[in-house]
């Protein structure tokens, strides 16, 4: 359904690479997680199929059509099949519960106001919170604003749902609900879901297919079961969640003992301070 | 060496961001066209930019009128001229008061809140969110604020000027004794409609467009964090204000000085 065929990509002209060579096949109808460190360019990836960033070369395809398509007609109406949960749920702070639901179906169709109230009822009936419509957005929870935002996501009924970090900053009970909204969903509206995490356990628990990304490419893919068990060690290092590795703890620099200028007056006492200090994982 | 490059690196970063802010504007236009078919969120706009705008004006108006009332009294009366005082706090008010000072309070109030408030919207991802919604944010946020300052500029430049007025008159008549049908009829007798009225009326409207620009522009192109949209609103206010300030010398040196 998405596609991404070696990709490079950086913010700006001598910027540092976020891709070099990127390839990546999300299959229709499965929940694909795209799992990496903070940084690694994980959501950079749902800018790219959303056409708010444009591949600096090769291709990001969407059934089978480039990304962006020529024209901000076409890029639009390419959108009205996609829903996207923003990390920070991004809810219009100045309308209510009901009304954010409801902007998509307001600005996309010429329903009368009668069907969008059933239709938005609906939506939040399926991420429980019909109760809430009156609400505004600063009145809810985190994870509240969450799932507002998921079922305004899927107001227009769309083929694919993009996940950017949907686990960060929730309780235990929300992540469960949302973890739990992920999967049902997909598989009762039929939908593809990409989502975009670095939460190895949630990002296991829901995922059809796995990739890792590092250094700018995929650096480990499968069955979650697969990616477990695998003997690479930047997979092993990522998905035990271990301190040191492949990418290493140290951000580089000069030996510590230069730095706290051993060579120079009071060299031994910088020394055997770095002495004192050094650390590894 | 380094204050060239320095000079020259401000250079290309200045031209870099006059140049994205045309390319603004042009957005910010298109927008604005398709916005004023869905007038309902322009009105919705005209609320938050000029009915809270109002009472700063309408204060700041009064009290500029009394001073003016004074400060003419004083004066006029030492050549035994205190019936042009009407005329002369019109004519302040209507060619250079009204619209300076209430695109000064415009910025301060009216820009600083659109810049915060747009910068706050990119920083919180929902501007992002619209376009991924297929939703274009120039015609549904940008546009109709563009339209309504352009509305709003005008009409607070006119209430500033004419509670002015009033305010010469409560001094000019009620502390001095000047009596009101000279006080009026000054006024009629000098305030031409082109010349002073249309004239302060343009001035409005060229700051009311620049205004309003320059705060969607910095709200648009802040960076989203908490200090980048706090820097962006003080540019605005700033920016606006200085940019109003040398625009009306040289739309007064066009209308007045016949250049």
């Amino acid at each position: 359904m998405v596609e991404a065929k070696g990709v490079d990509f950086a913010f700006g002209a001598g910027a540092r690479a976020i891709y070099r060579g990127l390839d990546l096949v999300v299959p229709r109808g499965k929940v694909t997680v795209i799992l990496g460190p903070s940084g690694c360019g994980k959501s950079t990836f749902l800018s790219l199929v959303g056409g708010r960033l444009r591949p600096g070369r090769g291709e990001v395809l969407f059934d089978g059509a480039p990304i962006p398509p020529p024209g901000s007609a076409r890029l639009f109406a390419m959108r009205r099949s996609m829903g996207m949960l923003f990390q920070s749920s991004a809810l219009l702070t100045d309308l209510s519960v009901f009304d954010n639901v409801a902007f998509p179906l307001r600005e996309q169709t010429k329903l009368p106001e009668e069907l969008i109230r059933i239709v938005v009822l609906l939506k939040l009936e399926m991420v429980g919170l019909r109760g809430a419509r009156g609400l505004m957005p600063a009145e809810l929870s985190g994870g509240m604003q969450r799932r507002v935002a998921l079922a305004r996501a899927i107001a227009l009924d769309p083929e694919l749902v993009m996940y950017d970090e949907p686990f960060v900053g929730l309780d235990p009970i929300s992540m469960g609900v949302i973890v739990k909204l992920i999967r049902e969903l997909n598989d009762a509206l039929g939908l593809t879901s990409i989502v975009v995490t670095h939460d190895v356990s949630e990002g296991r628990a829901i995922a059809d297919y796995l990739y890792l990304l590092g250094d700018g490419r995929v650096i480990g893919h499968g069955r979650p079961a697969d990616m477990a068990d695998s003997d690479l060690p930047q997979v092993k290092q990522f998905m035990g969640g271990l301190p040191d590795g492949p990418v290493a703890f140290h951000y580089p620099a000069d030996a510590l003992g230069d730095d706290l200028g051993a060579g120079g007056r009071g060299g031994a006492a910088a020394a055997r301070a770095a002495e004192t200090v050094r650390f590894a994982p | 060496m380094k204050l060239i490059a320095a000079l020259g690196a401000w250079a290309i970063a200045f031209v870099a961001r006059l140049g994205a802010s045309f390319l603004f504007l042009l957005r910010a236009l298109a927008g604005a066209g398709r916005a004023l078919p869905r007038f309902s969120l322009v009105v919705e706009q005209l609320y938050a930019i000029g009915v809270l705008t109002l009472l700063i004006i309408l204060v700041s108006g009064l009290f500029v009128g009394m001073v003016l009332g004074l400060q003419g009294y004083y004066q006029l009366v030492n050549f035994s001229a205190e019936s042009s005082l009407g005329l002369v706090v019109a004519l302040f008010l209507v060619r250079e008061l009204g619209p300076v000072l209430s695109a000064l309070l415009f910025a301060g109030r009216a820009g600083s809140a659109l810049t915060a408030e747009i910068g706050l919207m990119k920083a919180t991802d929902q501007l992002a969110a619209m376009e991924m919604m297929a939703v274009d944010p120039f015609a549904r946020v940008i546009g109709p604020r563009f339209v309504a300052g352009l509305i709003a500029m005008p009409l607070l430049a006119a209430l500033l000027s004419a509670v002015g007025v009033l305010g010469g008159y409560l001094i000019g008549h009620g502390q001095f004794g000047v009596d009101p049908g000279v006080y009026w009829s000054s006024m009629q007798n000098g305030v031409d409609l082109v010349d002073d009225v249309l004239n302060g009326i343009i001035k409005s409207v060229v700051f009311g467009f620049v205004i309003t620009w320059v705060a969607l522009f910095e709200g648009y192109a802040a960076p989203p964090t908490s200090e980048g949209v706090s820097r962006a609103t003080t540019r605005t206010v700033v920016a606006s204000s200085l940019a109003v300030l040398g625009g009306d010398y040289i739309l007064t040196a066009l209308m007045f000085g016949g250049l």
